[in-house]
C-alpha cells in the first residue's frame, strides 16, 4: 500500500544514494570529455587549451587503433568461447551426484577469489615460463620443444588465463540452472525417445539459455576492461595491446591525458556497440 | 496389443529392497489402477514397466517379449508425468509433435497427428500458446496428447490428477476414462486416492510396502476384501473394526462394517452411543459416533437428511449379512 506521502518519503530517503551513484558516474564520465577536447601534457607544459577533435582524429588514425579494437574483441570472445562451452560441460559434471561434491564446487570456484594479478604472476611463472614452467616440462616429458607461451602464442595465453578466471563464474550460474531443470522433463523426454544428445539439445540448452545469457551479458562487461592480465604478463606487447591497455598506454607512458580521454570516449562507444549486438542476439532470452 | 506381464521382479535401492518378488499380469485394452498409501512402491513400480529404474531381479514383458533389457524409448509405452513434464520452451504443437520428430516422422504425417490429438483432447485453439500460458488442467490435457501421439502399446498415468483442484480432478477422470474407452488401450494408472480407483479402473492392484494385497475389480474389493489393509483402503469413509467380546460373538479377532452398512435409529438398535461431530451433505449424512464401548469411533452413513446433532443418542444396527470377519493375522475369514 503505496500513498502519497510513503512514496514522497521513499522518494526522499533514496535521494542520496541516487545522488551519489549519479556524481559517481557523472563526473568521472564529463571530466573525460573535458579532457578529450583539450591539450593536456602534465609533464610538458600542462593545460595547453583547447584543440577541438584533433584528439579523437589522432587516436583513430593512429596505426594502434584498429589492431587494439581487433584484440580487444578477439580476448571477450574467445573467453566468453571458452567459458560458456566448458561451463556448460563442468555445470553438468558437477551436477552429478559424486562423493565430496561439497568440498569439489568449493574448490572448482576457488580460482574466481584469486586476484587477477596474482593469478596472472602464477601463470606468468608457474606454468607458461619457457624454462621452469609445468608446461615448458610437460612438453619435454614428450620429447617436444616447450614454448614461450607469452611472446609466440601470446593472444592464446592472455585468454587461457583470462578464462581460468571466468570459467568458474560461468560454472557457478548455470551449476544454479541445470539444478532447476525438472527431472522428469528428462525423463519424459527418454520416453519420447530422445538420445542423450538430442535430450542436451532440445531439453538441456534451452532451459540454459537464460543463463547463458546472463554469463555472457556480465562477462563481457568484465572482459572489455581487462587490464592486470595484460600488464603482467606481456605488458601490451606481442599483439595483446587491448583498447584499455592502450588508453593507458597514452595517458602514463606517454603523458597524454588528452589522447588518452578520447581513447576513453571510442571505448564507451565500443562498449555500446558491442551492448547492442548481444542485446540483439541474446536479449531476447530474457524476456518471458 | 499391450500385454504386460511382471515376473518375479524385485527392486532394491541399496541395500533396501522396495519390491520384494512380485508377479502381475496387465491384459491387453485393461485399466488397471495401482493404489496405496504414500510410499509403498506403486510409482517405483510404474517407473520399473516404463523402464526409467532397472529391474533388480525378474523380468518384464510386453506383448510376450521380454524387455527387461529394452531402454525406455523403445518399450513402446508413453508416460503421463505428475508435474506433466512439458517443455516450457516448446508450443503446445511441438510438445505434442516432440515424440514423432524423434521418431523421424515426415512432417505430413506429425501434422496430421497433432491435429489429430488435439482434436480428441479439445487443444486446437491452443496449439501455438507455452505451456506457462495454460491453465491446469489444459496442460495436463497436453501432456495426455503428446503420449497418445505415439499410438503406445500401454500409457503410464503417474498420478496424473493430483495437482489438480477437486473440480477439475472430477472432470479430468471422467476425460481419461472415455478416453481409455476410446482408444482401449491398456493403461496403468498410480493413485493414492481410492476414490479415482474405484470410479476409473477394470483392474485394482492395492499395494502396501512394494507387496501386492490383492488384486480384483473394485466390487470385488469392496465386496471381498481379502484383509484388514485392503477392506480398510477401499471404500469412503473408511470400514469400521470392532475387537473383542463383539468380534468375538461373529467368531473372530476383528470385524469390520462399512458405514452405509449400519442403520441409524432414534429408538432402538443393537448398539448405541453418541453424535460427536455430524456432516450433512444433503444426499447422505455421517455421523462419528462415540461411546459405543465398541471402538473409539463409529462411523454411520444415512440416506438424506437425518436430524441428529451433537451429543444426541442414537441407535445402531449393522446388516448381518455384510459384516467381514477377520483373524488374528489380519486375513478375511470365509
Amino acid at each position: 500500500m503505496a500513498t502519497q506521502h510513503s512514496r514522497s518519503v521513499a522518494r526522499l530517503m533514496m535521494a542520496p544514494a541516487v545522488v551519489l551513484l549519479l556524481g559517481w558516474m557523472l563526473v568521472p564520465l564529463t571530466m573525460t570529455l573535458y579532457f578529450s577536447f583539450k591539450k593536456y601534457l602534465p609533464l610538458r607544459g600542462g593545460d595547453l587549451g583547447w584543440v577541438g577533435f584533433d584528439n579523437y582524429v589522432r587516436f583513430v588514425s593512429s596505426s594502434s587503433f584498429w589492431p587494439a579494437v581487433q584484440a580487444t574483441l578477439m580476448i571477450v570472445g574467445g573467453v566468453l568461447m571458452i567459458t560458456v562451452v566448458l561451463g556448460i560441460l563442468l555445470a553438468m559434471l558437477l551436477d552429478q551426484p559424486m562423493w565430496g561434491q561439497g568440498v569439489v564446487r568449493i574448490l572448482v570456484i576457488a580460482p574466481f577469489f584469486v586476484m587477477p594479478t596474482v593469478s596472472a604472476l602464477v601463470w606468468k611463472n608457474m606454468f607458461m615460463d619457457p624454462v621452469n614452467g609445468l608446461l615448458a616440462h610437460l612438453w619435454r616429458f614428450f620429447g617436444a620443444e616447450p614454448i614461450s607461451w607469452l611472446s609466440e602464442a601470446s593472444m592464446t595465453s592472455i585468454i587461457m588465463i583470462v578464462s581460468w578466471q571466468w570459467l568458474p563464474f560461468a560454472t557457478l550460474i548455470l551449476l544454479t540452472a541445470i539444478q532447476s531443470l525438472d527431472s522428469e522433463q528428462l525423463e519424459a523426454a527418454e520416453m519420447d525417445g530422445a538420445p542423450v544428445l538430442k535430450r542436451f539439445y532440445h531439453i538441456v540448452l534451452p532451459h540454459l539459455s537464460r543463463a547463458i545469457t546472463i554469463v555472457i551479458l556480465i562477462q563481457t562487461i568484465f572482459l572489455l576492461s581487462i587490464f592486470a592480465e595484460i600488464f603482467v604478463t606481456t605488458g601490451g606487447a606481442f599483439g595483446t595491446r587491448t583498447l584499455t591497455y592502450l588508453i593507458f598506454q597514452r595517458v602514463l607512458e606517454s603523458q597524454n591525458v588528452g589522447l588518452g580521454s578520447a581513447g576513453g570516449v571510442y571505448a564507451i562507444i565500443l562498449a555500446n556497440i558491442v551492448a547492442i549486438f548481444l542485446m540483439r542476439i541474446v536479449g531476447k532470452n530474457l524476456d518471458a | 496389443m499391450g500385454r504386460i506381464q511382471l515376473k518375479s521382479v524385485t527392486k532394491s535401492f541399496g541395500d533396501v529392497q522396495v519390491i520384494p518378488p512380485l508377479d502381475l499380469t496387465i491384459e491387453d485394452g485393461e485399466f488397471t489402477v495401482f493404489v496405496g498409501p504414500s510410499g509403498c512402491g506403486k510409482s517405483t513400480l510404474l517407473r520399473l514397466i516404463a523402464g526409467l529404474e532397472d529391474i533388480t531381479s525378474g523380468s518384464v514383458d510386453i506383448d510376450g517379449s521380454d524387455a527387461t533389457d529394452v531402454p525406455p524409448a523403445k518399450r513402446g509405452l508413453a508416460m503421463v508425468f505428475q508435474s506433466y513434464a512439458l517443455y516450457p520452451h516448446m508450443t503446445v504443437r511441438k510438445n505434442i509433435a516432440f515424440p514423432l520428430r524423434m521418431a523421424k516422422l515426415d512432417q505430413a504425417e506429425i501434422d496430421k497427428r497433432v491435429e489429430g490429438a488435439a482434436g480428441v483432447l479439445n487443444l486446437t485453439d491452443y496449439l501455438d500458446r507455452r505451456p506457462g500460458q495454460l491453465s491446469g488442467g489444459q496442460r495436463q490435457r497436453v501432456a495426455i496428447g503428446r503420449a497418445i501421439v505415439r499410438e503406445p502399446a500401454a500409457f503410464l498415468f503417474d498420478e496424473p490428477l493430483s495437482n489438480l483442484d477437486a473440480a477439475l480432478r472430477v472432470g479430468m477422470r471422467l476425460e481419461i476414462s472415455e478416453l481409455h474407452e476410446r482408444l482401449a488401450t491398456t493403461m496403468i494408472y498410480v493413485t493414492h486416492d481410492q476414490v479415482e480407483a474405484m470410479t476409473m479402473a477394470d483392474k485394482i492392484v492395492v499395494l502396501q510396502a512394494g507387496v501386492i494385497e490383492q488384486v480384483g475389480s473394485p466390487l470385488e474389493l469392496y465386496r471381498t476384501p481379502r484383509n484388514l489393509f485392503v477392506a480398510g483402503f477401499i471404500g469412503s469413509p473408511k470400514m469400521n473394526f470392532i475387537e473383542g467380546p463383539e468380534a468375538a460373538k461373529h467368531g473372530a479377532q476383528t470385524i469390520g462394517i462399512r458405514p452405509e452398512h449400519i442403520t441409524v435409529s432414534e429408538t432402538e438398535g443393537e448398539w448405541s452411543g453418541v453424535v460427536s461431530v455430524s456432516e450433512h451433505l444433503g444426499s447422505d449424512t455421517f455421523f462419528h459416533v462415540h461411546e459405543t464401548g465398541l471402538a473409539e469411533t463409529i462411523t454411520v452413513r444415512a440416506d438424506g437428511e437425518v436430524g441428529f446433532r451433537h451429543g444426541d443418542r442414537i441407535h445402531l444396527t449393522p446388516r448381518a449379512d455384510v459384516i467381514h470377519r477377520f483373524d488374528a493375522k489380519g486375513l478375511r475369514i470365509e
